[in-house]
């Protein structure tokens, strides 16, 4: 017998369709940063003193009307809170699909045949695993350009070096196309599912159109990620 | 010998229940005169409805709304997969929304008419006057019939009558219907007034001082045998076209409800009036289980056609025109292609046994569509038959587009089942009938989308308006596991189970489905004679022995076991099957689907005999050894003059 | 009913089955040779000719779920090969055996979700899904309280797609193909079946908020858009039927929590 709607409706607050929507609301804000991020980035190619300059910037947004570095921090913490929602919600609905999958104790189907499915993309397969790379790196390159903790190549207090002095190392530049690649994987799903799961695949056309969307967006992000670090390696910026 | 030999002739039998007076009016005075239950009353009346099918959904929906409490049960996984899920055509209602003359009284003409008169009057008047409501009560529901661009609905002519009355929902209006039904069950289930048992297959009724108290039923998963007791029970348990093991029906489609409280009292009307239905994919091999229908719509614009020589193998291509005998056009040019089903199912088994089929086995005639391609171009016959077509290529692989399709007649339907009054009330007091599993409203021939109108007036608006007459007398006293009736009843049931596992015989459970099927197709099919039909009673008298003999059911009742599940409906077909051949064979006339080669016109057609025949035959249980009991119920005709068919 | 065609074609196949006696007992894949196979045969029928030659054998016939044989019921259904209902975008009982070629060896699962425990053998109980109906996948409409019905007429493109979303069979393929063992495609098209309908708009916030709560509380896992589900349905269900039952949610949410 279903409880009270009052409490139904409650459960329903958590539903997978609203921890979707978290999910992809949290997505869309990493997004948005991740645009920024890289348009910044692009800086470098305008040389040391711009750089450094938009990276002072970042800590220097909204004054004098707001103390040094609020406004970063707001944005820090908007985005901290997005990573942590967004990563809740997938842990949540990782171990729910586990159970409804009928994954206990094994594969879910003992064929070993059809196991890509019939049509799913590559991209939705590796989103959970794709999460966890996303998760090492940004640990990883936080401890490198935010933090300084680690600086391969030396270290410097101008970003501008920063970036520059890491890139010139082979495997620095090779772990950040590993990322790079996996974000670009875990946004060309990611772009159609949020938009699909907050309510804009309303037709088959509008589908091929938001897959086409994400693709591009996931292509132009990773490129544009990528772009100052392989110049940087192959002596384009020095 | 006689017919005789085969059955013994009882008391006559008389509907006590339908009114006098004005056929319009009769429904009303019948609403009026049954005593009521008030509703504070009816949470204390329990019923039992078995089947879920548009006939037992809809009243499960409608009795459990109105307060009593409902107990539901179905053999499938879901309420949903009752067999009207697969009806294709329509569903028929006198709204006359096309201002094409049509009327309730018109409805009523035609399906008295289309019953080949053996239809009772007042139920058929009634029928037409419900199907209005259905319609409007469907589509409170969200059933999405087809529309027009103005928003409202859309309707086709169906079936070769003159008016566009049915209304559908693409090909698939049994399922749109069923799935509001269904709905509506579902919404009662949460409520709490239904207690839904699926996979739970009814297999014997409990009769309590000549009541109907309670049915025995199978928890088709742990094999456990459980009671369920109740004031009334309905069984709305379908056709049992399948005891010709080939039709179109559903695989799990049976008698076994019916036939067990045929045995202890219910009499079981015509039950040879089976409908063949001309268009559907002929027989590809003898692995095959069912047979799929093609819907009628095909014959308005294909054309039908065998060889004229025998044995003609050559493609179809290669046959010339002028070798071609397009035979209903020629045997009955004023309906041509549109000869009504009966009709166009026995002029293709003629062309067969003359030697002149196509296909596998020469059993199957061909319906043609180049003439209609070079007519209206392949884009307009794509879109009004495109998915038939699909749906062809798709089971038999061939491309109907290129090469005529090949069809050949199919058992469809029943027009025969428990006898009922005009409250649905069975001979067993406290048992109603509903849906196809009655004999009530089509009497010799079912017109097209007439079924699912029936089923859903029965649940909907019929039995809630009369199950109360009886209801209203109960409470009725307490009975339990405990009552010596309901023990007997489930010992039965457990003792049949134990024959059937421990026969352990030779043959399998599909092996005799399949050879009766054949002898019923043989001799109790399309085309019936006295000779015929005895050598049918004498081979199911044959095949009856060697199943009890000689079966096979592997497995144990604790489990799902789908073969002791078909050991108990085959059993159970094979008792019919002698049944309706002892109908068919006392019926020396022909009337709608019934035939008997010796009563037709000197041109081949079926010839009524109203004179001798104008009668219901309610068969009454004789016994496990004994003869089979004929009660005669009179026709009589006061509206509608009877006449003899003719579509020449 | 007699005089199979040609045999020329026929095929030997193998099968390898799921074999489980009941809901607790362990299962595993049993092989089993298929000789002479006609490919006009369906799927269903050649393991009712399997099941013919087991009986005999005194071994246990294979059980599986059918009725119609159809494709409208929506009672058949195994996972054939690692594909809900097979190769062909079809029902089981739709699936005839010329989509295989000889030799063949053919792998053959239940529908597999937390949701739908296997009751024997290919045999599962999809009983959650007419739970998610009972939730609220209904337009209240008591006997004999309807108004004619031309009293509110329909726009011909809502009902034809209202149609299509109804068209769904409760298959439960959707789920057996979802990664995440979703059956949000199912909720969805009776969502939307019933939102696009005149008739269904009173209903239309508690009807969502309802089924999606039955829909997780029967375990059935969440939509991350992969679109395995529509691309097994044998009768298309469009994926945005899901986007659909989502902007309801979430517009259910806000003018039930907005209040
Ligand atoms: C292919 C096909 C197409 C058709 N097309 C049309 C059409 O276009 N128009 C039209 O008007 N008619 C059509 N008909 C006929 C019509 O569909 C049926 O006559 C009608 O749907 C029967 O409904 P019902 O409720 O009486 O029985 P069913 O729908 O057959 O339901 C029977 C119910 O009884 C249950 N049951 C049976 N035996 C037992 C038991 N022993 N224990 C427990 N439960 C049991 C079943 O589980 C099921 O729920 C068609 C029929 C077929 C076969
Ligand atoms: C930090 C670790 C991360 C993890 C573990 C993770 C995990 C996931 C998972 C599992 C999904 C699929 C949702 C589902 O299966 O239901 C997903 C979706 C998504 N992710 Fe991430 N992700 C992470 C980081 C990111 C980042 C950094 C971004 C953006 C820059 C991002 C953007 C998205 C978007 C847009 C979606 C689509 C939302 C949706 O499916 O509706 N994710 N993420
Ligand atoms: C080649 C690619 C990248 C380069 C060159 C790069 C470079 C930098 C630099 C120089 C900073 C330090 C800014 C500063 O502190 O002054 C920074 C900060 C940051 N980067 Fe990147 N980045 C890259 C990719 C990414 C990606 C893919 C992500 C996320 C998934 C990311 C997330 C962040 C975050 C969260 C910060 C911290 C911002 C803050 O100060 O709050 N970066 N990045
Ligand atoms: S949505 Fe498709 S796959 Fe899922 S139950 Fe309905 S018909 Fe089957
Ligand atoms: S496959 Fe599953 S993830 Fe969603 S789109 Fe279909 S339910
Ligand atoms: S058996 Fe009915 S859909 Fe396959």
């Amino acid at each position: 017998m279903p409880a009270s709607t009052l409490t139904k409706h409650r459960a329903t607050v958590r539903s997978t369709v609203v921890l979707k929507a978290i999910m992809a609301i949290t997505g869309l804000v990493m997004i948005g940063f991740l645009l920024a991020h890289m348009a910044g980035n692009l800086w470098v190619f305008a040389g040391r003193e711009e750089f450094n300059d938009y990276a002072h910037h970042l800590r220097t947004l909204g004054e004098p009307m707001l103390p040094h570095k609020v406004l970063l921090w707001a944005l820090r913490i908007g985005l901290l809170l997005s990573v942590v929602l967004h990563v809740y919600s997938a842990i949540t609905l990782w171990k729910r699909a586990h159970v409804a999958s009928a994954r206990k104790g094994g594969t879910r189907y003992h064929t070993s045949k059809g196991q890509r499915g019939v049509q799913r993309s590559y991209a939705s397969f590796t989103m959970r695993y794709g999460g966890i790379v996303i998760t090492l790196f940004v640990i990883y390159h936080l401890l490198h350009f935010t933090g300084n903790q680690i600086h391969p190549g030396g270290a410097s207090s101008s970003p501008y070096d920063r970036v520059v002095n890491g890139f010139e190392i082979w495997w620095v530049w090779l772990s950040y196309v590993i990322a790079m690649v996996a974000i670009g994987l875990h946004l060309r799903h990611g772009l159609w599912a949020a938009a699909a799961s907050l309510g804009a695949n309303t037709s088959p056309r509008r589908r091929r159109q938001l897959n086409t969307g994400a693709i591009t967006i996931a292509v132009v992000i990773t490129v544009g990620f990528l772009l100052p670090p392989t110049l940087i390696l192959f002596g384009g910026i020095s | 010998m006689t017919a005789d030999s085969y059955h013994v002739v009882g008391e006559p039998i008389r509907d006590t229940k339908a009114p006098a007076g004005d056929i319009k009016d009769r429904w009303d005075t019948r609403r009026f005169e049954a005593k009521l239950v008030n509703p504070a009353n009816r949470r204390k009346l329990s019923i039992i409805i078995v089947g879920t099918g548009l006939a037992g959904a809809s009243a499960a929906a409608t009795l459990g709304e109105a307060g009593y409490q409902v107990t539901s049960f179905c053999y499938q996984d879901s309420p949903r997969r009752a067999h009207s899920i697969a009806a294709q055509g329509g569903i028929n209602a006198a709204k006359n929304y096309r201002n094409d003359g049509d009327s309730i009284y018109r409805l009523f003409y035609d399906t008295v008419k289309g019953g080949d008169f053996r239809s009772r009057e007042s139920n058929v008047y009634r029928l037409a006057q419900t199907s209005v409501e259905i319609i409007d009560q469907c589509v409170a529901q969200g059933v999405p019939f087809a529309r027009e661009y103005g928003g409202l609905l859309d309707n086709r002519s169906f079936g070769g009558v003159q008016v566009s009355r049915t209304f559908y929902a693409r090909g698939q209006t049994g399922q749109q219907l069923l799935i509001g039904a269904y709905q509506a069950l579902e919404r009662q289930v949460a409520a709490g007034t239904v207690d839904m048992h699926t996979r739970h297959e009814m297999l014997e009724l409990i009769i309590v001082d000549g009541k109907a108290r309670g049915v025995i039923v199978r928890d088709m998963v742990s094999g456990e045998i459980e009671s369920h007791f109740a004031d009334a029970v309905v069984l709305a348990t379908g056709g049992y076209g399948n005891v010709f093991f080939l039709s179109t029906n559903a695989m799990g489609c049976n008698v076994t409800a019916n036939w067990r409280a045929h045995r202890k009292g219910a009499l079981f009307a015509n039950p040879c009036f089976t409908q063949i239905h001309p268009t559907c994919i002929p027989v590809s091999g003898d692995y095959q289980s069912k047979l799929t229908l093609m819907s009628e719509s095909l014959r308005n614009d294909g054309r039908i056609w065998v060889p004229k020589a025998k044995g003609d193998a050559r493609p179809a291509a290669d046959i010339p025109e002028e070798e071609r005998d397009y035979y209903l056009e020629r045997i009955y040019p004023a309906f041509g292609n549109l000869v009504p089903r009966d009709i166009a199912s026995r002029a293709a088994k003629n062309v067969c046994d003359e030697g002149r089929g196509v296909g596998p086995g020469g059993l199957g005639v061909y319906l043609d569509f180049a003439d209609a391609i070079a007519r209206l171009g392949l884009a307009s016959v794509e879109a009004k038959y495109g998915n038939l077509f699909d749906m062809y290529a798709k089971i038999t692989g061939e491309n109907p587009y290129q090469t005529p399709m090949r069809i050949y007649p199919a058992v469809h339907y029943t027009m025969g089942g428990l006898w009922v009054d005009y409250d649905l009330q069975s001979t067993i007091p406290g048992m109603f009938v509903t849906g196809e599993a009655n004999f009530s409203d089509h009497g010799a021939n079912r017109l097209g989308a007439s079924a699912l109108m029936q089923g859903l007036a029965d649940g909907y608006f019929v039995l809630p308006n009369t199950i109360n007459d009886y209801l209203a007398d109960g409470p009725f006293v307490p009975v339990d596991e405990t009552h010596p009736a309901a023990i007997e009843a489930k010992q039965l049931v457990e003792d049949r189970i134990a024959t059937f596992l421990a026969i352990n015989g030779s043959r399998t459970v599909d092996s005799f489905h399949k050879e009766l099927g054949q002898i019923m197709w043989d001799y109790c099919g399309m085309e019936r004679t006295d000779e015929g039909l005895r050598t049918a009673i004498a081979k199911i008298r044959e095949l009856k022995a060697e199943f009890w003999r000689d079966v096979k059911v592997s497995g144990v009742n604790e489990e799902l076991n789908q073969t002791l599940e078909r050991a108990g409906r085959v059993a159970d077909f094979i008792e019919l099957g002698e049944l309706m051949c002892i109908d068919a064979l006392d019926r020396r006339e022909s009337c709608g689907g019934h035939f008997r080669a010796e009563s037709q016109t000197e041109d081949g057609e079926a010839m009524r005999d109203d004179e001798n025949f104008a009668y219901v035959a309610a068969w009454g249980y004789g016994g496990e050894d004994g003869k089979p009991i004929l009660h005669k119920e009179a026709l009589e005709y006061e509206y509608v003059e009877m006449k003899q068919r003719s579509y020449k | 009913m007699t005089g199979s065609g040609d045999t020329s074609k026929d095929m030997d196949l193998k099968l390898r089955v799921w074999r489980q006696r009941g809901p607790k007992d362990d299962g595993a894949m049993v092989e089993y040779d298929v000789p002479a196979v006609s490919p006009d045969m369906s799927f269903l029928e050649m393991l009712d000719v399997l099941n013919e030659r087991l009986t005999l054998e005194d071994d246990d016939p294979i059980a599986f779920d059918h009725d119609c044989r159809e494709g409208i019921c929506g009672a058949c259904g195994v996972v054939i090969n690692g594909i809900a209902h097979g190769p062909e975008v079809t029902t089981t009982c739709q699936l005839h055996m010329r989509s295989f070629t000889d030799g063949d060896v053919i792998d053959i699962e239940p529908w597999r979700s937390g949701s739908f425990p296997v009751v024997k053998d290919l045999v599962v109980d999809r009983g959650s899904l007419d739970r998610i109906i009972q939730a609220g996948g209904y337009i209240s409409a008591p006997t004999g309280t309807a108004p004619d019905a031309h009293a509110v007429p329909v726009p011909k493109d809502d009902a034809d797609a209202a149609f299509d979303a109804a068209t769904c069979i409760g298959c439960g393929a959707c789920v057996a193909a979802c990664p995440n063992g979703s059956a949000m495609l199912f909720t969805a098209a009776k969502i939307t079946h019933l939102g696009l309908l005149p008739q269904g708009q009173p209903e239309r916030d508690s009807r969502v908020l309802d089924m999606v709560g039955q829909h997780d509380a029967e375990g059935f896992g969440g939509c991350s858009q992969i679109g395995e589900c529509t691309a097994v349905c044998p009768k298309g269900i469009s994926l945005s039927t899901i986007s659909r039952l989502n902007v309801d949610l979430l517009g259910a949410l806000r003018s039930t929590y907005a209040k």
